[in-house]
């Protein structure tokens, strides 16, 4: 081994990093942000990747189809103006006709099927079953906007404020999270229904049915509080932060504060529930369709066509299967999907 | 028990009568919000019988006296006046006939869940990631996710019409078995998970791994150690089940035809019989309160390191 024992130190050593050298040096990573972060786990449970593309496909369909279809879903088919009522439309089996359909069919010409048949007054029930899907989604949807929107409002000021404020707002909060809800949307839900007819008739918003209208306030009122708690909780720890003084020290205003520092932290917390709240306001609709107390006729839901089917249930079993099955995968998918955002975006939430 | 215990649990007591007061009040109110007071029914009377209902029924004071007749009546006697729609007999008559009938459903659903959930939740637990806890935690996620009117008719499809073991109406003892079936399934899923995440819990405890390193045989180890401990958590799920299983009672009696309460409730509702809406309303949720009260309170007792604030 060629070791020289000199004081004398190579210079050679001591030269500028060339960049090739440098570059070699430096191991970089493409920067992560917490929500690509996020995502890589999402994308990685297979469980909650499939059933987000089970809901997607399910609320594009119930989108186009209706938009295609050759059926809509009030249309009753035996009933033509100037005719006689046409009962041979009624009740057919999937894939049957009607009399004049089964006409044109023997004269060659191509009718549109009645894939899943048709109910005891002649409508289309597969278009009917994709709209009620529509009506269902919906309703989840807009539902979980109002309680988000409310809960987050009331449960951040309670946070920031704190004293008074979260005292008075978390004692309501107490009281309505100990009211039994489902009794108390049901009372609430018979009611508005007759307040609400005379009040909204002529309006724009009578198109969407007092029942509907009924059941948002129903959740507007009532199913706040424990997306209220959880953010007060979130802002009660994050209001300690350093820069929640700077902030304060800069001169910036409450509402300001809670606005831009606080909420957009909380941000993961907020779409987990509110993405686990949406099949929770589905089951409830259903559930008030099936008592009666949802969708206005002839608008259909999952929960009112299962209702329906009940009366005909020895002779056409399958009316009640489809919807079935149609609410228990979107319920089913939407929890597994909420389950995984929260793995993925909050472990520190998984119980 | 110490005092913050004994604070803890007076406050309970406290929020409780609390809640049965605004549940009594709201019903009052949102009931005399009804468009034609809530003694109208569809059919069109003369003014004079008009009056003199309102004067039979107290409408003719003011509200507020009406409010507190009221809450006095249902409060020291459960008065909760006549039924509009059955002529001549008491609200609470009807609720407590239909309550006979409901109390049996819903006792008999609960323990089967109970005991099924707790037996299935620890099978799953001991045999942790192998097939038959795979199987018990798909079947368990598939029944949680099926509204029970869901579960109610599909099981009816099956047993009573395709198959024709067991009967559709409930007014039958036979009948009661897939009513039964129908409310216990939703706990008896939820339960499971419940007994599987605390049982896994428990397992890793040290006191488990000192027992099996004295030698206690695993059996005891399972039912002594194991078991009794991971049952604390299923004692907080009491209420909401409870709770589950009247409103479950709504749809499942309306089903199977089950002459209860729930069944009540739900023509109530179709047929404007607002006193008897009231009547059901509260003393329904008195139930639920006072059960999620007892299940609060015993989950304290029994585990007193639980910090419930």
């Amino acid at each position: 081994m060629d070791t020289k024992l000199t004081m004398h130190v190579n210079m050679d050593d001591f030269l500028p990093a060339t960049e090739e050298e440098k570059e070699y040096m430096v191991q970089m990573r493409p920067s992560s942000t917490f929500f690509k972060d996020g995502i890589k786990r999402l994308l990685k449970n297979h469980v909650a990747t499939v059933s987000f593309i089970v809901i997607i496909a399910i609320t594009l369909a119930s989108i186009i189809v209706p938009m295609v279809w050759p059926y809509s879903y009030d249309n009753m088919l035996g009933v033509n103006p100037g005719k006689p009522v046409d009962a041979s439309f009624n009740n057919l089996h999937p894939f049957e006709y009607g009399r004049t359909e089964q006409k044109k069919l023997d004269a060659g010409e191509a009718v549109f099927p009645h894939i899943f048949g048709t109910d005891a007054q002649g409508r289309d029930y597969f278009i009917r079953v994709v709209y009620g899907t529509r009506i269902s989604l919906a309703v989840g949807f807009f539902a979980s906007i109002i309680v988000l929107v409310i809960g987050m409002t009331l449960g951040s000021v309670a946070g920031y404020c704190g004293g008074k404020v979260d005292l008075i707002i978390m004692r309501i909060v107490d009281i309505i999270y100990s009211l039994p809800d489902m009794l108390m949307v049901i009372l609430l839900a018979s009611v508005l229904k007759l307040t609400l007819t005379p009040v909204i008739e002529g309006t724009a918003l009578e198109k969407i049915g007092s029942n509907i209208i009924s059941l948002f306030i129903v959740f507007g009122v009532l199913y706040w509080v424990s997306m209220s708690r959880l953010i007060r909780g979130q802002i009660l720890s994050l209001r300690e932060q350093e820069y929640v003084l700077a902030a304060q020290a800069a001169g910036a205003r409450g509402g300001w504060i809670i606005r831009k520092h606080l909420l957009p932290n909380c941000i993961s917390v907020v779409i987990i529930s509110t993405a686990l709240q949406i099949p929770n306001a589905i089951f409830t609709e259903s559930f008030l369709s099936f008592l009666g107390l949802g969708v206005n006729a002839p608008m259909p839901s999952l929960g009112s066509l299962a209702s329906d089917a009940l009366n005909g249930i020895s002779s056409y079993p399958y009316r009640l299967v489809i919807p079935a099955v149609v609410i228990s995968l979107i319920v089913l998918s939407l929890n597994l999907f909420g389950d995984g955002l929260r793995d993925a975006f909050d472990p520190k939430l998984r119980t | 028990m110490n005092s913050k215990t004994l604070y803890y649990i007076l406050k309970r007591i406290l929020l409780a009568i609390l809640t049965v007061w605004v549940v009594i009040t709201i019903t009052f109110f949102v009931m005399r919000a009804v468009p034609g007071g809530p003694f109208m029914g569809e059919k069109a009377i003369t003014a004079a019988a008009q009056a003199a209902l309102e004067a039979k029924y107290g409408l003719d004071k003011p509200l507020m006296e009406q409010y507190f007749t009221y809450l006095k009546d249902v409060v020291t006697k459960f008065d909760f006046g006549p039924s509009l729609k059955q002529r001549g007999r008491m609200v609470i008559d009807i609720i407590g006939d239909g309550m006979k009938t409901s109390a049996r459903l819903g006792v008999i659903a609960a323990f089967l869940a109970l005991i099924v959930g707790v037996v299935l939740g620890a099978i799953a637990a001991l045999r942790r990631n192998k097939f038959v806890d795979k199987v018990i935690m798909v079947v368990t996620t598939a029944f949680v996710s099926m509204p029970s009117f869901i579960i109610g008719s599909l099981l009816l499809v099956l047993f009573s019409i395709k198959l024709g073991l067991l009967p559709a109406n409930g007014t039958t003892t036979k009948g009661l078995i897939l009513p039964i079936i129908t409310l216990a399934l939703y706990p008896m899923a939820y339960i499971t998970r419940l007994t599987r995440s605390s049982m896994l819990d428990v397992l890793g405890q040290d006191y488990i791994r000192t027992a099996k390193a004295k030698g206690v045989s695993p059996v005891k180890i399972i039912f002594g150690h194991a078991l009794k401990n991971s049952l604390i958590p299923v004692i907080t799920y009491f209420g909401p089940m409870l709770a589950y299983i009247v409103t479950g009672s709504l749809v499942v009696e309306q089903i199977f035809a089950v002459p209860g309460i729930g069944r009540a409730f739900v023509s109530s509702i179709t047929n404007r019989d607002y006193p008897m809406i009231m009547g059901t309303t509260i003393v329904l949720a008195c139930l639920i309160v006072i059960m999620n009260l007892v299940s609060d309170i015993l989950y304290k007792v029994v585990d007193p390191r639980i910090n419930l604030e």
